[in-house]
């Protein structure tokens, strides 16, 4: 049995380059300008000054670089369980090896196994890849949801592109806990939707750390939270101000894309030229501009299929892709296109009647989704507690699926919480499925999950246990949970176990 | 099976005002019976005229219709407590939602039986996750309906409990409806009054629980001492009382003993506090919430006390639950409390997650026939209709469901619907919707010409 503890910058360089890579294999991106990207050393043909320190993006184009480390760990092989692979295969009795963080093979029981990887033996239970939770707001909206902690939303201005979600986070936020106890090992998390656009998102890695930087995935791109519908209207409307209608909005969206195409043909002229006044940094444009060279993702929380189709076209008007449509809850209604142009779809199904643009929830949304040829669905919470619950989620979407007389499998049920998410955040390359390559970010459940007696037993984040439900070593408490009412007190009738 | 759903479906729905097929003599054979308190393996549930006239092993009556319910799972109708059912449409319109009052001369007398809608698309969604029965129960402060936002603008919920306040210390009285299609839905109004306590409670007042506790009694002493001199009140010959009249009325059954007060705290110590005011002011109480009840099962369970609880609740989401844990449940019902078990968000939209809730507490803890009886059995008897329905025995209301596996697994559905005998149909304005779409919603028509 060896147990290395993997830590090292060398690794995570590696780990970053790795991701990077997979994400221009995945939305086929080319080496294009950016205000916020560095250009190639190899291109300064003028040579000319630098600009003062913080002035000239491309010089350090991450500001806030990831600090994580993954938790001890070592070698292993899960052995017996029923495999759901996130990719749509389902092995029974299979084997999962996990090398250096690393998914090194999966397969049936006859799989090699590596001398000197320890034993995880899990006859009777089941495997997948972590959940990924598209849309979080944990340590943001973060609990205790007092006042002083309701750092989602800078709902100061329609357009506040240049706030950076990752900037609220905080981390001691208990929800990250409860997250991981329900299998969650990915999450993006998201500036909330009073604005037209509420700035840029984070993903992270589910681990406890005392800074952000600490949980931040290392080369994973941004994302820039965009919203349609009632709440910026309501919201900005309420004081008087535009967008106080649907056309609003749409006039909001296109005036910044204007604006940002502008501010990004200035910094590509100077670069290119060396020539005359740089223009000055604007954090806004920025993000936007890096929306326009695609470095950064659109994530749109968009519920009506008409407001979809708006969106679609603006999207063509200025040369940007939507990545996934959040709470869409109209998708089933677009599904054919959402489909041909490759967006996803992001869902819940239970949730409805909220407000008017929630009115036309089914519950069958995900399923048809699901059902066009190359649909992504994916099954997000937007909630601290549907996302320990993801799996029960996806279930009942199933189950209203199998009840309008589709065909789902469990394995590709699977994939609305693991690997279409990943895809939606364009990090598949890098998890979401048990392949061969990808982190072994990895769920043991006592039983099918897409029961509601499965539990998540162990969870691992690249290759380390980071959660045990029969391990209080593995059962991490934030700062704040320390000391209060009930700390350390177990729940009398707290049964062990699931049914 | 699917097809024969939907034909059974059809023919509930054109029999929709024929009073015959309540008559009709039915049998369900063969399935796995959950009475609300026991479990019959291969058991048969007789209805008639509403009824049900037995529930055993055996054959079935002979000239019964038979519905064959081997490999499923028959289950009474689900009871949704601390439920908006019928009284809300969308939640954030106004002109749509009775379960919010602000008008200060009407607190305690706040009837929300007045305004429910048996034409509400709400009852047909609730339907299909199983629920017949529901308390209808006006929004309070710290109740399901006052919790998170769902949808993150962070402006529909601001912080705290949803930013609704009642005008007065009470939010009014609850109603028993039961869910099946007809014009008239009200099973029993004003079954128990409604009062926020904890921090929900104390914003009423000022802020502080204690000014709560003062006035709370104060009211109190008000409604007896108006009891006693009606007359006088009538001629104005009393002092001035702080409540309306309507207000005053409204509690004499409180201070009788002969209503319940649905007291919400969550907090350990506000749960101690009130379990004493309860015993010292003599008026009988059901605690809502108590998300910190673990913490003092003993207590409540010496107070016989019954409890409505959403054990999905494990969030310290406010300095009043900072011990929230997923076991509550299973704590309480370990120490000897009457637990009912709540769907999400005020039990409205979500009132059909109300099984998954109970399906969740099952893993943490909670004994399986425990969590069926606290959704059926249970909520029937801590609002006095215990044996009228939430049970499946001779002499009650026929709320029946048969489902295709067990009823707290999502991937389980139910294939048939009996309230008070009437089969329902397995549709609803989603189903309807998701019909429309089946085939992606581009044919050679708008999906508008699809029915």
């Amino acid at each position: 049995m060896t147990f290395r503890i993997t830590r090292g910058v060398s690794l995570v360089a590696l780990a970053a380059a790795a991701v990077s890579l997979a994400a221009c294999a995945t939305t086929g991106q080319t080496g294009s300008s950016s205000a916020g990207q560095p250009q190639g050393a190899a291109s300064g043909s003028a040579p000319r000054k630098p600009l003062a320190q913080g002035l000239d993006p491309s010089t350090n184009p991450d500001p806030f670089p990831s600090t994580y480390r993954p938790l001890p760990r070592e070698n292993f092989v899960l052995t017996g369980a029923t495999v759901l692979d996130g990719a749509g295969r389902r092995i029974e009795n299979g084997v999962v090896v996990v090398t250096d963080g690393r998914v090194a093979a999966v397969g049936g029981a006859d799989t090699a196994i590596p001398a000197g990887h320890r034993r995880v033996e899990a006859r009777g239970r089941f495997v997948t890849p972590g959940v990924i939770d598209v849309h979080s707001h944990l340590g943001t909206s973060a609990s205790p949801g007092v006042q002083g902690m309701n750092d989602t939303n800078e709902a100061t201005s329609p357009n506040t592109a240049q706030v950076w979600a990752e900037h609220s986070v905080w981390p001691q936020d208990p929800g990250f806990n409860a997250a991981r106890a329900g299998g969650v090992t990915t999450l993006q998390i998201l500036p909330g939707s009073a604005n037209l656009f509420g700035g840029r998102s984070v993903i992270v890695r589910n681990v406890p750390s005392v800074t952000v930087q600490g949980m931040k995935l290392p080369g994973a791109g941004y994302g820039l939270k965009m919203a349609c519908g009632e709440n910026p209207s309501r919201v900005y409307g309420g004081r008087n101000q535009s967008p106080a209608t649907g056309m609003g909005n749409v006039a909001g969206y296109r005036a910044a894309f204007i604006a940002a195409r502008d501010y990004k043909a200035k910094w590509d002229r100077w670069r290119e030229t060396g020539q005359g006044e740089p223009p000055t940094r604007n954090l806004q444009m920025e993000t936007l501009a890096g929306v326009l060279d695609g470095s950064i993702r659109v994530q749109n929380h968009c519920y009506r299929a008409d407001e979809m189709a708006i969106m679609l076209d603006i999207a063509k008007e200025f040369g940007f892709k939507i990545s996934a449509f959040h709470h869409a809850v109209e998708a089933y209604k677009l599904a054919p296109r959402l489909a041909r142009e490759g967006v996803c779809a992001d869902m819940w199904t239970g949730w409805w009647g909220f407000k008017m643009e929630s009115l036309d929830a089914v519950e069958e949304n995900v399923a048809l989704v699901d059902a066009q040829p190359g649909g992504c669905a994916v099954v997000h919470s937007d909630d601290a507690e549907l996302t320990q619950r993801l799996n029960q989620e996806a279930a009942a979407a199933v189950s209203a699926g199998r009840r309008l007389g589709l065909t789902i499998p469990e394995e590709r049920a699977i994939q609305w919480i693991t690997l279409n998410a990943a895809r939606s955040l364009g990090i598949d390359g890098e998890t979401g499925s048990l392949e061969p390559g990808k982190r072994a970010d990895l769920v043991i459940w006592s039983a099918n999950p897409l029961s509601v007696y499965a539990r998540a037993d162990q969870v691992f984040i690249d290759g380390a246990l980071t959660y045990d439900r029969f391990n209080a070593t593995y059962q991490p408490k934030s700062d704040f949970e320390l000391g209060q009412p009930g700390h350390g007190l177990t729940p009398v009738a707290a049964v062990q176990g699931a049914r | 099976m699917r097809c024969k759903s939907l034909i059974l479906a059809a023919t509930a729905a054109l029999a929709l005002s024929s009073p015959a097929l309540a008559q009709e003599l039915t049998a369900i054979t063969g399935g796995r019976v959950l009475t609300g308190t026991g479990v019959i393996e291969n058991g048969v549930v007789v209805i008639r005229d509403g009824r049900i006239v037995s529930v055993g092993s055996g054959a079935a009556p002979a000239g019964a219709r038979i519905i064959d319910a081997r490999g499923k799972v028959v289950s009474p109708g689900l009871v949704a407590v601390d439920s908006g059912l019928a009284g809300s449409e969308v939640s954030s319109v106004p002109g749509s939602d009775d379960l919010r009052n602000s008008a200060n001369s009407i607190s305690a007398s706040f009837d929300v039986s007045y305004g429910l809608d048996p034409w509400s698309i709400t009852l047909p969604v609730a339907r299909l996750g199983g629920v017949t029965r529901a308390v209808v129960t006006p929004d309070h402060p710290g109740g399901g309906a006052g919790g998170h936002a769902h949808d993150d603008s962070g402006y529909e919920a601001g912080v705290g409990d949803g930013g609704y306040q009642t005008p007065g210390l009470f939010a009014g009285q609850a109603a028993v409806i039961h869910l099946g299609q007809g014009t008239d839905i009200m099973v029993r109004p004003r079954v128990a009054m409604v009062a926020p306590f904890g921090e929900g409670g104390a914003g009423i007042v000022g802020g502080a629980r204690g000014a709560q506790f003062t006035q709370f009694k104060e009211t109190l002493d008000e409604v007896r001492l108006y009891a006693r001199n009606r007359a006088a009140y009538d001629r104005a010959g009393l002092r001035d009382l702080s409540l309306s009249r309507a207000d005053l009325e409204a509690l004499i059954p409180v201070v009788e003993g002969r209503m319940p007060i649905i007291v919400t705290a969550h907090r350990a110590a506000d749960i101690l506090q009130v379990l004493r005011l309860a015993r010292e002011e003599r008026v009988k109480i059901i605690l809502d919430g108590a998300t910190e009840g673990w913490l003092v099962a003993a207590d409540i369970a010496a107070a016989d006390t019954p409890v409505l609880l959403n054990p999905i609740e494990n969030l310290p989401a406010s300095f009043e639950r900072r011990a929230a844990r997923m076991e509550n449940a299973a704590a309480l019902h370990a120490a000897g409390v009457v637990i009912a078990i709540k769907g999400n968000e005020g039990s409205t939209h979500r009132a059909r997650e109300t099984r998954y809730n109970a399906g969740n507490a099952v893993s943490h803890g909670l004994p399986y026939e425990a969590a069926i009886a606290a959704i059926t059995a249970n909520p029937a008897r801590i609002f006095g209709f215990g044996g009228q329905a939430g049970e499946l025995r001779a002499g009650a209301e026929a709320d029946v469901v048969v489902w295709s596996g067990d009823p707290l697994e999502p991937l389980s559905q139910p294939q048939a619907i009996f309230i008070r005998g009437r089969e329902q149909p397995l549709e609803s304005r989603q189903t309807l919707l998701a019909r429309r779409y089946r085939d992606g919603g581009e044919g050679a028509l708008p999906p508008a010409y699809v029915k």
